[in-house]
């Protein structure tokens, strides 16, 4: 019995030790994973943003380095806090707030302790790194804006967030991804491929060499430049058009869909998004929940058309057949139907054919030319659903499915979306406003605009894109195949020709651009607010739509200028002076150009929140900027045209 | 000598081959956890590698010339040897030369020797040489003090040197007299301390004292031998004593950091934070062995490819965290295949203990078996987190040369003298 003691006991020692080993390294182990290995260092080998170029070849976003103070909580060793915090320029609440922050978010991954070093800060704490150890630093690339337009286009740059990374693998708490705009439409090409480097630490933290000879390694791709379809110059003189008021300006070329100005009003500097601040500046732009100047409105804003969306219903009427060019219908100063009156601007008797409808915006005859396309097989149902066909060829009410980071349907109503309100009977006197593109029918700036190049290409449009070109790479055939509209080539004349009519001796009569033949179509569009509880009348939306030159039109635009009352009044001078500025360079209209910077929205923008009642359109009188204003907005002319570079 | 006649020596080749498996394996581990840098010079004689393949050949010349001498002079020279053990470690106490807070090594230029290695050899003669001698009887009390005093001395000698790990091996003695027929009552003894002692700190001396009373009562009810009361009444005293005694020692006369290791050990400490500071701060060697063994996983990561191996992540690897690049680079294969490779040395040992005539090498041998177990259980269950911490190496594996040497000294003078069991009669 004596000589079994140890020889149980060395057996019993052999069976725990391999208990423990299985627990140890079978039962409790995951896969041997490179990227959890504490021991192996990873650097990130970030390659150079690509940059953004207008369509002229002129710079537009290019980078400038910056540096981030990482930590990786796990690893931390007590070190001097009042030093390091001095280093850094924080204090030390900030410190142990942010080491919380860090520790909470996961103690072995790399986490931001503090972005966007300046240069100096940044030589001197990379002398001192090693003795903090879990530290590190990170060297990035920020965006360098060689421009002050185009937030909205351009986009910005920011910390990908925690979303976006369980989601894409790729990203790394601390990356920067695009958030915005080109940025975040373009992120993949922008960005490159970043590489990566294994490197083995030891114990010390310092790096001993690289892991299996760099086996793992890879290196960066870098990022590619694009070009994009903007004319800086013209979405420039946009911008300065539409300060002090709000809305959306979109041009396009209608012979390749390029969009070469993309104005939303009010904008912010891009530069403002970049560095330190841009946290604390974002806030700012993202509370301003009055002026909304993230929100980009020739994309997002959904305004019912107005007036310009007569063209539409002039064009279905002629397809359909149910009017002819000639045909006239007499107005009596509105359209009466039922018991219920459209009012109209018309002198009472006149007599409107197709193209003096449009030169007139005569309610009364797109009353009529809309309920005749209704009531076409004398059933409305049907008549609507056919309406509404032909309007979303236009690429109205639905996505453009191009490659802009946000956008909006709008609303093209057919039978089925009235259905809850008019369950069973159904006439075309119901939908009667959308005869003059109100009641239910609502598009976004670029949707008007792209409606304004199919007609200006007599029936087809490409779909509206900002991409020109990418290095290397042949642009998607969905920007370069034309789509086609299911009105007929032929039908698109007169209504060009009312068009033009509009500027010759209609509505736009008084903005005349010497040379070149403008055909457009003004809006003014009734709109509300909820003040109190109590729906508000506010002062008219200005709209105007146009292209030009009549033959082979080089640009087709939408304006919106919310609360501008009458269309020529706001929207028609920004439409003129982009197309004579796109079309000759320059400006003529000086006295347009005068008139635009001279006048501010700024107290009807104010009205609904003072308070206080307050009179609308014609009873209100005109802001004028300040003087000092003013000339801040003449010396901004000037440098847009003086030619640079 | 009989040399003419060598069908009368036959060596015991499957301890033999067991020994250098492990010292070959050893010494690639060895090489990864000391090695530098990303080209492998294997002759750099700077580096520990280098200087352990140099003790590794030497250690060839030691077996020829341990396997030469005559089986006798073992046995005739024990006391001899033991006494020239004792004075080594003396003579630390004058010439010593302090290494890591312990002073255990001759320094002859950049030589140095750690005598307490071949103090265990020493005293594992002599206490075979004591216990082997007619007039020895272990069941006398004057003779298991003789035999105490023998195997105290060097104990305590190294304790004054600062070397705990050394001290504990002596325990090892404790199965080589149990065998001889140390009395039944010391196993008891012993065993009910211990357990007393972990169940007090681990749940609290009341429960590990109640759960005294059930043990002494059903034993006193129970027994076919009947037990007189006040025998009964004597051991549960003396249990709830040591129960209390205990839980007292540990909160009021340990050291924190003493505290701290045995509250880790027992698992007792349930604070993230606080353990967040532990494997910071003392049980960082242990945590960082066990990252490393658990990284390995299955198979491992391959020989000199264990990124914490590499890294130099686990202090010490080289000597006694060796089996940790064992764990990281071999895995559990590995692992298990150097556990069962000592567990085979072990009963082998203990096999030919059992076979040997006279009983000074059965003693010796069993001595031999005890010695590196309790190397190994220490070692291993520490660098696994099953003991607390305590330097020891494993043996065979781990670097330096003293060691090496003297566990190739401690194995070939049994093989010696078991191949000599032919000739005894």
């Amino acid at each position: 019995m004596r000589q079994f003691l140890l020889f149980i006991t060395i057996i019993s020692v052999g069976v725990l030790f391999l208990s423990r080993l299985f627990y140890l390294q079978v039962y409790n182990s995951s896969a041997h994973n490179l990227y959890e290995d504490n021991a192996i260092r990873k650097v990130y080998d970030y390659p150079k943003r690509g940059f953004v170029y207008d369509r002229n070849g002129q710079l537009l976003v290019a980078n400038q380095p910056s540096y981030d103070v990482m930590v990786i909580p796990r690893e931390v060793e007590p070190l001097d806090t009042i030093e390091f915090c001095n280093l850094l320029k924080i204090n030390k609440e900030q410190f142990i707030k942010t080491y919380k922050k860090a520790y909470r978010h996961s103690p072995r991954l790399p986490y931001v302790f503090l972005s966007h070093l300046s240069k100096e800060d940044y030589a001197v704490l990379q002398e001192k790194m090693r003795k903090f150890q879990g530290f590190y630093i990170q060297k990035r690339s920020l965006r360098y804006y060689e421009t002050t337009i185009g937030a909205n286009v351009l986009g910005d740059i920011g910390e990908v967030n925690n979303k976006t990374i369980k989601k894409d693998p790729y990203y790394i708490m601390g990356d920067l991804i695009g958030k915005q705009g080109v940025e975040a439409s373009y992120e993949k090409t922008l960005r490159g491929i970043k590489g990566i480097k294994f490197i083995q630490k030891d114990r010390f933290n310092r790096n001993i060499g690289p892991y299996k000879d760099g086996k793992f390694d890879t290196i960066p791709a870098q990022g590619k430049d694009i070009k994009i379809t903007i004319d800086a110059k013209l979405q420039a003189y946009g911008e300065l058009l539409m300060q002090n008021k709000r809305g959306g300006v979109i041009a396009i070329e209608p012979s390749s869909g390029e969009i070469l100005a993309m104005v939303a009003a009010p904008t912010y500097n891009p530069n403002i998004l970049v560095g330190r601040d841009r946290s604390k500046n974002f806030t700012k732009l993202y509370n301003d929940s009055i002026a909304k100047p993230l929100f980009n409105r020739s994309l997002q804003g959904v305004y019912e058309p107005g007036s310009p969306f007569k063209l539409m219903n002039a064009l279905i009427g002629l397809q359909e057949g149910v009017i002819t060019a000639d045909e006239s219908v007499t107005c009596y100063r509105g359209y009466k139907y039922g018991n219920r009156f459209m009012k109209c601007h018309c002198n009472s008797g006149t007599r409107n054919n197709l193209i003096a409808g449009i030169q007139r915006s005569c309610n009364a005859y797109f009353a009529t030319a809309y309920r005749k396309i209704l009531d076409k097989e004398s059933n409305a149902s049907k008549g609507i659903d056919n309406w509404s066909k032909h309007v979303k060829s236009f690429g109205l009410g639905q996505f453009l499915n191009n490659d802009l980071f946000v956008g909006q349907k709008g609303r093209i109503p057919d039978r089925a979306y009235y259905k809850h309100i008019y369950p069973k009977t159904f006439y075309s006197t119901y939908t009667i406003s959308n005869a003059i593109g109100q009641g239910e029918v609502a598009t976004t700036p670029i949707q008007l605009a792209n409606m304004a190049a199919a007609i200006a290409n007599r029936g087809f449009y490409y779909t509206p894109h900002i991409i020109k070109n990418i290095e290397g790479e042949k642009l998607k055939e969905q920007f370069t195949k034309p789509k086609k509209t299911t009105i007929d080539k032929a039908h698109f004349e007169p209504v060009i020709e009312g068009m033009l009519q509009v500027y010759k001796k209609g509505t736009a009569a008084s903005l005349q651009v010497k040379d070149i033949d403008i055909c457009g179509k003004t809006g003014t569009v009734e709109n509300f607010a909820i003040i109190d509880s109590t729906r508000t009348q506010l002062t008219d939306h200005s709209i105007f739509l146009a292209f030009a030159p009549k033959d082979n039109p080089q640009i087709a635009i939408a304006v919106f200028v919310e609360n501008g009352y009458w269309g020529s009044r706001f929207a028609g001078k920004v439409a003129s002076l982009m197309i004579e500025k796109h079309i000759k360079g320059h400006i003529t209209r000086t006295d347009l150009e005068e008139w635009l910077l001279k006048h501010s929205l700024e107290n009807e923008y104010a009205k609904p929140y003072s308070g206080e009642p307050f009179k609308i359109n014609g009873q209100t009188a005109l802001q004028i900027v300040e003087e000092q204003e003013y000339y801040r907005l003449k010396r901004l002319l000037k440098t847009i045209n003086k030619p640079k570079n | 000598m009989v040399r003419d006649t060598n069908r009368h020596y036959k060596f015991d080749w499957t301890t033999i081959i067991l020994f250098f498996l492990l010292v070959g394996f050893g010494w690639l581990n060895i090489l990864s956890a000391s090695h530098t840098g990303i080209t492998v010079d294997y002759f750099d004689f700077s580096q520990p590698f280098g200087k352990q393949l140099i003790f590794i050949f030497l250690t060839f010349g030691l077996i020829i010339l341990l396997l030469a001498v005559d089986a006798k002079f073992y046995e005739r020279f024990s006391s001899v040897l033991y006494i020239i053990s004792m004075l080594s470690l003396i003579g630390l106490f004058i010439f010593g030369k302090n290494v890591n807070g312990a002073t255990s090594w001759y320094g002859i230029g950049s030589f140095t020797i750690q005598p307490s290695e071949f103090a265990k050899t020493a005293t594992a003669l002599a206490v075979a040489k004591y216990v082997s001698d007619l007039n020895t009887n272990i069941n006398r009390l004057k003779d298991q003090i003789q035999t105490f005093i023998i195997i105290i001395i060097p104990a305590i000698l190294v304790l004054l040197q600062n070397d705990t790990g050394s001290t504990i091996v002596y325990g090892a003695f404790f199965f080589v007299l149990y065998r001889e027929g140390l009395p039944q009552y010391y196993l008891t003894v012993a065993i009910s301390v211990i357990l007393i002692s972990i169940l007090s700190l681990k749940f609290g001396a009341y429960i590990s004292a109640l759960l005294a009373l059930l043990f002494v009562l059903i034993f006193h009810f129970f027994n076919k031998k009947k037990i007189k009361t006040f025998q009964s009444i004597f051991i549960l005293t003396i249990a709830v004593a040591i129960s209390f005694g205990v839980k007292f020692f540990y909160q009021n006369i340990l050291q924190p950091h003493q505290q701290d290791r045995i509250s880790l050990w027992l698992r007792l400490e349930k604070d993230p934070i606080k353990l967040q500071q532990m494997k910071k701060t003392f049980a960082y060697n242990l945590n960082e062995s066990e990252k490393a063994i658990s990284s390995g996983g299955f198979s491992g990561k391959g020989f000199m490819e264990g990124t914490r191996t590499m890294g130099k992540f686990v202090p010490e690897q080289h000597t006694d965290y060796i089996f940790s690049t064992v764990g990281e680079e071999w895995g559990f294969l590995g692992s298990a295949f150097v556990v069962i490779t000592f567990v085979l040395l072990l009963l082998r040992i203990l096999h030919l203990a059992e076979t040997q005539k006279s009983q000074f090498s059965r003693v010796y041998g069993y001595g031999v078996a005890s010695i590196i177990f309790i190397h190994f259980l220490i070692n291993i269950g520490m660098v696994m987190g099953l003991i607390p911490t305590i330097g020891i190496p494993l043996p065979l594996f781990s670097y330096g040369g003293s060691g090496l040497w003297a566990f190739t000294i401690l194995i070939f003078i049994f093989i010696k003298l078991d191949s000599n069991k032919i000739n005894e009669w």
